[in-house]
């Protein structure tokens, strides 16, 4: 049994909104072919922690320096490149990637890599709940404006939507998210999480609120039960999410397959 | 793009209208007028710039010369391409990101059974796919509706369908109805007047004059790709 120290649900708290604003702002990262750029996306971070902690400021505001720079150029890229934005997107960010763990100080290169749960405080789980609570609520408003842009830009450009402004909110909402859930699942995971729940439910879901909600709650239980079980197996909380994230994907896949 | 109030007869007047993309002409010089309940097709090879000039009359690119629309013009839009099949969604979820309480009566005018609103997008037929579109441009009550015809997934039997609706709609609602066709028929059958492009304007005036095989070679550069309808 696991003594219910206050570190301890700290970790637990921070993991589930995590997991609840990962998997509802990824279910339209999924939906937009975007997968390869969420996961992506997340290597970003690293150049910024390095920097924060090499020139002694918060590594979390390096790193969402560095991701809100990320979701600029692949807002711009999306909307100007003749190549693919996630070919160009992925030779950026694996770049982005090896910079990163160049000059990412040794002793603090794992824990930048894969995140440490353990060292969340009061102050990051209230930041994190309000960060995440302000997300998904923003999402909210522009959800079905990105799913009309989805099926067709024209369509939704003709109804008074800006969809190339509330693409670039959309990509700075996840820049957040990411940025918010790399203390406790890491840099290299975290863009994992913005996936695997969204697949998994798009698996099994018929519309669109089953949808969203489905992706929610297995984010919520990948983070919730991951946390929960890195405490009794003392492994770090990152693999244990992202390990049981693929496992709710793989029963996702079974239950597909009875149902159709 | 410029709104006037009038008691002209014409709901659209397009003088001179020009587009360019990156260094490139797209549509040359383009003058029409179109009456008010009236159905005007647009026809052209691929590539003539048919789908340019529904975004021009949209705002949603830049061009030159002048759009004028006549009264109050509240437009419904049916684009050519979308993309439904990877997106869990159910036909009711889809008409409600329009607000307005008229589902029944853009199902009844399409005539789509209310059964299907629970159903998911990617297992409508391409024909019901249609019609929910036109539902949906339909919804907010449009007197003017761009229908950018699809040129695949569409068997000859739901396009029948389609254009026999829309013949009815433009009766019913004295809707203006512009619309890119493919199909001779189409032309000849269900509008009033024809746009013929190829970049620049090839021909504008009665749609009888699509059973002219002189002015078909003139827009395609051959009889055979419109003729098969003509029988």
């Amino acid at each position: 049994m696991i003594p219910v120290t206050e570190t301890f649900l700290f970790s637990l708290l921070t993991g589930t909104f995590v997991g609840l604003a990962t998997g509802y702002i990824g279910s339209l990262m999924v939906l937009k072919k975007m997968a390869l750029v969420g996961d992506a996306l997340s290597h970003v971070a690293l150049p910024g922690l390095a920097l924060g902690l090499l020139f002694n400021f918060d590594p979390f505001l390096g790193a969402f320096a560095f991701l809100f720079l990320a979701a600029v150029v692949t807002w711009h890229l999306e909307r100007n490149s003749k190549l693919s934005a996630e070919t160009i997107v992925g030779v950026l960010f694996v770049l982005a990637l090896a910079v990163g763990i160049l000059i990412t100080p040794e002793p603090e290169l794992l824990e930048a890599l894969f995140g440490d749960i353990t060292k969340v405080g009061l102050i990051d789980t209230v930041l994190t709940a309000v960060i995440s609570i302000l997300a998904i609520f923003t999402t909210k408003i522009i959800y079905k404006k990105i799913i009309l842009g989805i099926i067709s830009e024209e369509l939704a450009i003709s109804s008074g939507i800006k969809v190339s402004r509330i693409n670039l909110l959309y990509l700075l909402l996840v820049a957040l998210i990411v940025a918010v859930g790399i203390k406790s699942i890491g840099t290299l995971l975290v863009g994992v999480l913005v996936i695997i729940p969204a697949a998994s439910a798009k698996n099994i879901s018929s519309n669109l609120f089953r949808y969203s909600l489905l992706s929610s709650l297995f984010g919520v239980i990948s983070s919730f039960f991951g946390v929960l079980l890195s405490s009794y197996v003392e492994l770090p909380a990152g693999p244990l999410v992202v390990l049981l994230g693929t496992s709710i994907f793989v029963i996702s896949l079974f239950v597909n397959k009875i149902l159709s | 793009m410029v709104y006037t109030e009038g008691n002209s007869d014409h709901i659209l007047k397009v003088s001179n209208l020009s587009v360019k993309l990156e260094k490139q002409i797209i549509l040359d010089n383009i003058s029409f007028k179109l009456q008010r309940g009236k159905t005007l097709s647009i026809v052209g090879p691929n590539g003539a710039g048919k789908t340019m000039l529904f975004r021009a009359l949209l705002n949603l690119v830049p061009y030159t010369g002048k759009i004028e629309w006549n009264g109050k013009v509240k437009i419904g839009y049916v684009p050519q391409n979308f993309s439904v099949s990877e997106i869990p969604i159910s036909v009711k979820e889809f008409l409600a990101f329009k607000k307005s309480n008229n589902v029944e009566y853009s199902f009844d005018s399409v005539e789509l059974e209310e059964k299907i609103q629970n159903k998911r997008l990617n297992v409508l037929s391409g024909g019901e796919l249609h019609k929910l579109l036109v539902a949906w441009a339909l919804k907010d009550n449009p007197n003017v509706l761009l229908f950018d015809e699809p040129t695949t997934f569409m068997d000859m039997g739901s396009v029948e369908i389609i254009y026999e609706m829309l013949n009815k709609l433009e009766k019913e609602r004295k809707i203006t109805i512009l619309l890119i066709t493919h199909d001779a028929h189409v032309v000849r059958d269900y509008s009033d007047y024809m746009l013929a492009l190829n970049k620049k304007m090839i021909f504008f005036g009665e749609s009888s004059k699509i059973s002219d095989p002189s002015l078909l070679k003139e827009i395609y550069g051959s009889h055979t790709i419109l003729s098969r309808h003509l029988h």
